[in-house]
């Protein structure tokens, strides 16, 4: 089997700032302008508009000299990070037409992407290269595109190349030949020495013997111009890590409406759970990514608890998302990626009826469904702690299948319904250290007929300071039951307050 | 004169067919372990294919409630089915329901912010099949909601309990049978002193073909235990003269 030839693509921006502040203001378009940043002192040019480039001004230039030789120069402030921020968000834009994009670290002005296996969507490369060129322009960034086998000669070509962007497979090595060392990504000490020498073209130089080259020009000029040939890899490092289990679906007529997201999911997701199914995979989480033709992107998300590559039941899930999706003008891209996935357990054949419990099939599409529309946070099941004080006794569980590590007491009374935080009471009572003999709850007062206790509770020393409670479960003469606390020892200048904190059946 | 009756009965056990109440298969009684109360359902069956509402005011009324649906749910949860218990303002102390047999972990609580969340997981719940019962906290419920989860309850079965909070609608529901359990002073054996098994006034206010009523029930520990037989009070005495609707 061939392995599929790789192809990269280079998008240069040849003047990202420019270009993004007169998208920003419209009203800068026919004025001169550049970029300054402060260094050593002075302000010094980092980006020149197309208008102020006809006056000389160049990138590097002090402003002032620039000011002179361009009068009525608009100098804006620059802020470092500022390429990368633009770069990160023009490349999550490109993931439409690549999944593997990369912001261009040598120049900061660029893209790189790995379009292996993309191009034929398009209608071939140049139908490729024309439609990124021109949704760019659109835009208002002013783009020079290359594709070739290797990051490093289409990077070259983008650049300096002028016969060309389609560089055929197998061809980068012929179209460097007449370009400029520059087009090699290298470094300037290393570029005035070439110059230096006469090396004008890359083909003064490409045939002469790697060890020269070494002693002369170190082992980074050589690194790059393997990766320009393509001797050697050069790894892109993706903006997004693309996902193993991720489907797009490109659509002819921008979607609008909610019939046709549902489409649109239910064929996402029939590709997709036919892949997992085939890999004994199940989907745990997911993610439905909508481009719009606006250039926004609306995204929803999707949880199960458990496993699962049933295409209704993920549809269902993705359903009670839809309302959360704003088509506006319409969406040209979904692209749904299942971030996270599990080995799903095969179910028999049902043989014998399925025992009913926690793990049964539909209790967990139940959990699916209200997880997925009032969130997972509100769902708890709880299993036993090991500790005594009331508002610790419980521990939130995991998972549905987790078990409990300890056996539920019930040696001690425990009310059914227990009060978030206890509330003060006033009682009387009439012998220290006895239940009281009424108390005050709510403006009502409660005669005390019965009681139990006191059942004494210590807190916890090592986490929290505080009082120690004595638990009373008493009855009223009308048979409410109720659990009072007296928190600390009943004695002489010593603070104590009696708590209502439950209620029993 | 008999043969009317006889007619009459005929004509009420079709009704109660159609209606999804279960007669009692003759020598296998499925009895939930409520005692005479059972009797007060057609058939002398405890509908589990059902709504059953309860009315707490107080808060030793839902207190008293939880405790009653907890004995029944360790029944019907017998068999290791989950239970769904939806709440805006859940108070239920899970770790007490281990007192009545009831395995806490098998309880999966639904904690939301509005009534109109909790009424919808009820309705997906008691469509699940998986599931023994759904428990749900709700301030009030009206008619069609009610209705919703009826005809919910009838395709899966589950065993559906509202708490409710309000008196005031009470008439305007389609519940199968409608309960207040008010809390009553505990007895202790010989006079000793401290509390007893938890008591209550269980009142059988309305119950669809059958006769409402009111008991004296306690948890004896293990089970429901019938304490006296307490004044019943039924509209129509009798089986020929039962409350329909």
């Amino acid at each position: 089997m061939r392995v599929m030839q790789r192809r990269y693509v280079s998008i240069w921006f040849r003047q990202l700032l420019a270009d993004w502040q007169v998208i920003r203001r419209p009203e800068l378009s026919g004025v001169p302008f550049v970029f300054a940043a402060p260094d050593h002192g002075q302000m010094m040019i980092t980006a020149v508009s197309t208008v102020a480039q006809g006056f000389g001004v160049e990138i590097g230039m002090r402003a002032a000299d620039a000011k002179a030789i361009c009068p009525g120069l608009d100098v804006l402030d620059d802020k470092p990070g500022r390429p990368q921020k633009l770069l990160k968000g023009l490349g999550e834009w490109c993931v439409r037409y690549s999944p593997i994009v990369a912001i261009d670290e040598f120049g900061m002005d660029g893209l790189l992407m790995d379009v292996s296996g993309c191009c034929h969507l398009w209608g071939g490369e140049r139908g490729y290269l024309k439609e990124i060129v021109s949704r760019l322009k659109s835009k208002g960034y002013t783009v020079r595109l290359a594709i070739a086998d290797t990051p490093g000669a289409s990077w070259a070509v983008s650049r300096y190349g002028k016969v060309t962007p389609l560089i055929p497979e197998d061809g980068q090595v012929d179209a460097l030949m007449n370009l400029v060392p520059e087009a090699l990504r290298l470094e300037q000490s290393v570029l005035a020495k070439l110059r230096k020498l006469g090396f004008y073209q890359i083909k003064s130089f490409i045939g002469m013997p790697r060890s020269v080259l070494r002693r002369r020009f170190g082992e980074d000029f050589l690194l790059r111009l393997a990766q320009a040939i393509g001797t050697e890899n050069e790894a892109l490092i993706p903006l997004q890590v693309p996902v193993p289990f991720s489907e797009r679906l490109a659509c002819l007529e921008p979607i609008r409406t909610r019939n046709g997201i549902e489409i649109a999911i239910n064929k996402l997701l029939e590709n997709l759970c036919r892949r997992m199914q085939a890999e004994g995979k199940g989907l745990r989480s997911g993610v439905l990514t909508c481009y719009r033709i606006d250039g926004k992107i609306a995204k929803v998300d999707i949880g199960t608890s458990g496993a699962s590559h049933s295409v209704s039941h993920l549809f269902k899930l993705f359903q009670l998302k839809i309302d959360q999706i704003r088509p506006a003008l319409g969406i040209e891209l979904f692209v749904l990626d299942a971030p996270k996935v599990d080995d799903v357990e095969v179910p028999q054949e049902e043989m014998w009826s399925s025992t009913p419990g926690l793990d049964d099939k539909s209790v967990i599409r139940l959990i699916d469904r209200v997880g997925g529309k009032v969130g997972f946070q509100a769902i708890h099941r709880y299993l036993p702690a090991t500790k005594y004080w009331p508002e610790r006794s419980l521990l939130k569980a995991v998972s549905v299948t987790e078990k409990p590590q300890a056996a539920w007491r019930v040696d001690k009374p425990r009310p059914t319904e227990l009060l978030k935080m206890p509330v003060p009471i006033e009682v009387m009572a009439i012998i220290p250290d006895h239940p009281p003999k009424f108390f005050i709850y709510k403006g009502v007062r409660h005669e005390v007929t019965k009681a139990d206790g006191p059942e004494r509770i210590e807190r916890e020393w090592w986490l929290d300071k505080g009082e120690h409670r004595d638990y009373y479960q008493v009855e009223d003469d009308q048979g409410g039951r109720y659990w009072l606390f007296r928190s600390g020892h009943y004695g002489s200048g010593q603070k104590y307050k009696w708590f209502i904190h439950g209620f029993f059946a | 004169m008999d043969g009317k009756r006889e007619l009459f009965q005929k004509l009420q056990q079709d009704i109660l067919l159609w209606q999804g109440f279960k007669p009692l298969s003759a020598g296998k009684a499925e009895r939930i372990g409520l005692g005479e109360i059972e009797d007060a359902f057609p058939g002398n069956v405890f509908p589990k294919k059902a709504i059953h509402e309860f009315i707490t005011i107080l808060p030793e009324h839902s207190a008293a409630s939880d405790g009653f649906i907890a004995g029944l749910l360790a029944v019907l949860m017998e068999n290791g089915a989950a239970c769904v218990w939806a709440s805006t303002s859940r108070k239920l102390f899970p770790a007490s329901l281990s007192h009545f047999n009831v395995e806490p972990e098998r309880i999966i609580f639904m904690d939301v912010k509005t009534e109109k969340e909790v009424l919808w997981i009820t309705e997906e719940a008691l469509k699940c099949e998986g599931l023994a019962a759904v428990v749900a906290e709700v301030n009030s419920l009206s008619l069609i909601e009610s209705r919703r989860l009826q005809l919910a309850v009838e395709a899966s079965g589950v065993t559906g309990f509202i708490l409710r909070k309000d008196e005031n609608k009470t008439s305007s529901t389609v519940a199968t049978a409608r309960w207040r359990i008010s809390p009553l002073p505990s007895v202790t054996e010989d006079g000793m002193p401290g509390l007893g098994f938890p008591r209550w006034q269980v009142e059988l206010l309305k119950v669809r073909n059958g006769n409402p009523g009111s008991f004296v029930l306690e948890w004896a520990g293990e089970r429901f235990e019938e304490v006296k037989k307490a004044k019943k009070q039924p509209v129509w005495a009798g089986a020929e003269g039962r409350q329909i609707g």
